[in-house]
């Protein structure tokens, strides 16, 4: 009994492997072989689309939320604070943004994380940069991207919302905002909790990843299928490069227009990522794409509303404008170079 | 009594930990109170930044997980019998 979730991972695992590698060959027998579909068919090729992307899709989320699940059981908050505490500002913000992808996170925890911050004496700028790449880089975002787009743009990417956080946090800590911060937040003297450290077993770290897959696949799975089917229909459905004119580099307006939507546009990576693949391959280019996907995760509408709380409004206008214009110059960068 | 704290706003697992101690205090007929702090700046002042948090009798006792039964049970009867 003493290593129970990690003689259940293993078996998992076994199985896991097993459906990924044969996931293409069982999804051909179907559509081909069982419902005798004619290949090339605007049908064939929406249903195989989804037959074949929502369990792959599914699959990998499992297995990375997984991963992600117990490698943050080594990062908390505190931690992450210690490590930020007394570091200079460029090297804070660089650390804070990597932080942020490994610290568990949500975004009703912002506020208490920033309190937490601001009291250690963390540069403003360093906790934006840590605010900004929490969301972002997410490991539902990554598992999409990598699904759908492959490991290159899911590299580009990570790469460039890190290069957002850290840039963005950097230049709000040349601003000077402290003024816009409400002033009860400097007041707050905490006691820190009196915890002890706590001693997690490899196994206690491995039920953590199932707890995590649990939460987050329960919570976001409905949202996968929904947007690899809207996904499939504009696979299967829309014209070849029908969205050149609109998403295309061409059109010089498209990137501040992806982000004018995408930053009131409110979803979560699992519904938009599926969605925008499918505009890509129909002629969208991946700078306009990569803009507005990182408008709609990074920037949410729910998570500036919580930090109103902390924040006074001119704060959280600089805060979106500054990250919305590191987002817009990703979009012209990729346009000009691809 | 023991006064019972969870803090979290909207978090499924703030919802789903208050939910429990519920079925624990009716499971194991528990005697102590149960207040759900909602407010951020309270969560600050107890030093946590993560959700939920559980603070039993003023002393934060877990942050962001949800705390096994057998932990919960312990640290409910451990301060029952120390107010006795």
């Amino acid at each position: 009994m003493k290593f129970k979730s990690l003689g259940l991972a293993a078996l998992l695992l076994a199985v896991w492997l097993v459906l990924y590698v044969f996931l293409l060959s069982a999804v051909d027998g179907l559509v081909y072989g069982v419902l005798h579909l004619e290949p090339g068919t605007r049908l064939t090729s929406a249903l195989h689309f989804f037959l074949y992307e929502a369990p792959k899709v599914l699959l990998l989320l499992t297995i990375v939320v997984f991963g992600v699940g117990i490698v943050r059981s080594y990062f908390s908050p505190e931690k992450t604070r210690k490590i930020l505490e007394n570091k200079p500002i460029l090297l804070g913000n660089i650390l804070a943004s990597m932080l942020g992808i490994v610290t568990p996170f949500c975004s009703c925890s912002a506020v208490p994380l920033f309190i937490g911050f601001v009291e250690a004496g963390i540069p403003l700028g360093v906790t934006f940069s840590f605010l900004i790449a929490a969301p972002t880089i997410n490991e539902i975002a990554v598992v999409l991207l990598f699904g759908l787009f492959g490991w290159k743009v899911t590299f580009l990417y990570v790469s460039m919302g890190l290069a957002v956080a850290i840039l963005a946090g950097f230049v709000i800590n040349k601003l000077k905002v402290e003024r816009y911060v409400e002033d009860w937040v400097f007041t707050i003297r905490s006691q820190p909790p009196e915890m002890q450290e706590e001693q997690f077993r490899l196994d206690d770290r491995v039920g953590f990843g199932f707890t995590q897959v649990r939460e987050i696949v329960s919570r976001v799975w409905l949202y996968v299928l929904l947007g690899i089917a809207v996904g499939a229909a504009i696979h299967g459905y829309v014209p070849e490069n029908f969205m050149a004119s609109f998403m295309g580099k061409s059109a010089w307006w498209a990137v501040p227009a992806s982000v004018l939507i995408g930053v009131p546009l409110y979803s979560n990576a699992a519904g938009i990522i599926p969605i925008v693949h499918a505009l890509l391959e129909k002629g969208a280019s991946l700078g306009t794409t990569l803009a507005f996907m990182m408008s709609v995760i990074g920037l949410s509408l729910p998570e500036t509303i919580i930090l109103r709380k902390v924040l006074k409004l001119p704060l959280i206008f600089i805060f979106v404008g500054v990250v919305a214009t590191g987002i817009l110059l990703v979009g012209y960068f990729f346009n000009a170079i691809m | 009594m023991t006064t019972v704290k969870v803090l979290g706003a909207v978090c499924t697992k703030c919802k789903v930990l208050h939910q429990h101690l519920l079925e624990l205090k009716t499971e194991h007929d528990l005697d102590f109170g149960l207040v759900k702090v909602t407010d951020l700046r309270k969560f600050a002042s107890y030093g946590i930044m993560a959700t939920p948090g559980l603070v039993v009798n003023a002393v934060v006792k877990s942050v962001e997980i949800e705390p096994k039964d057998s932990q919960l049970l312990q640290w409910l009867k451990e301060q029952s019998n120390a107010a006795r």
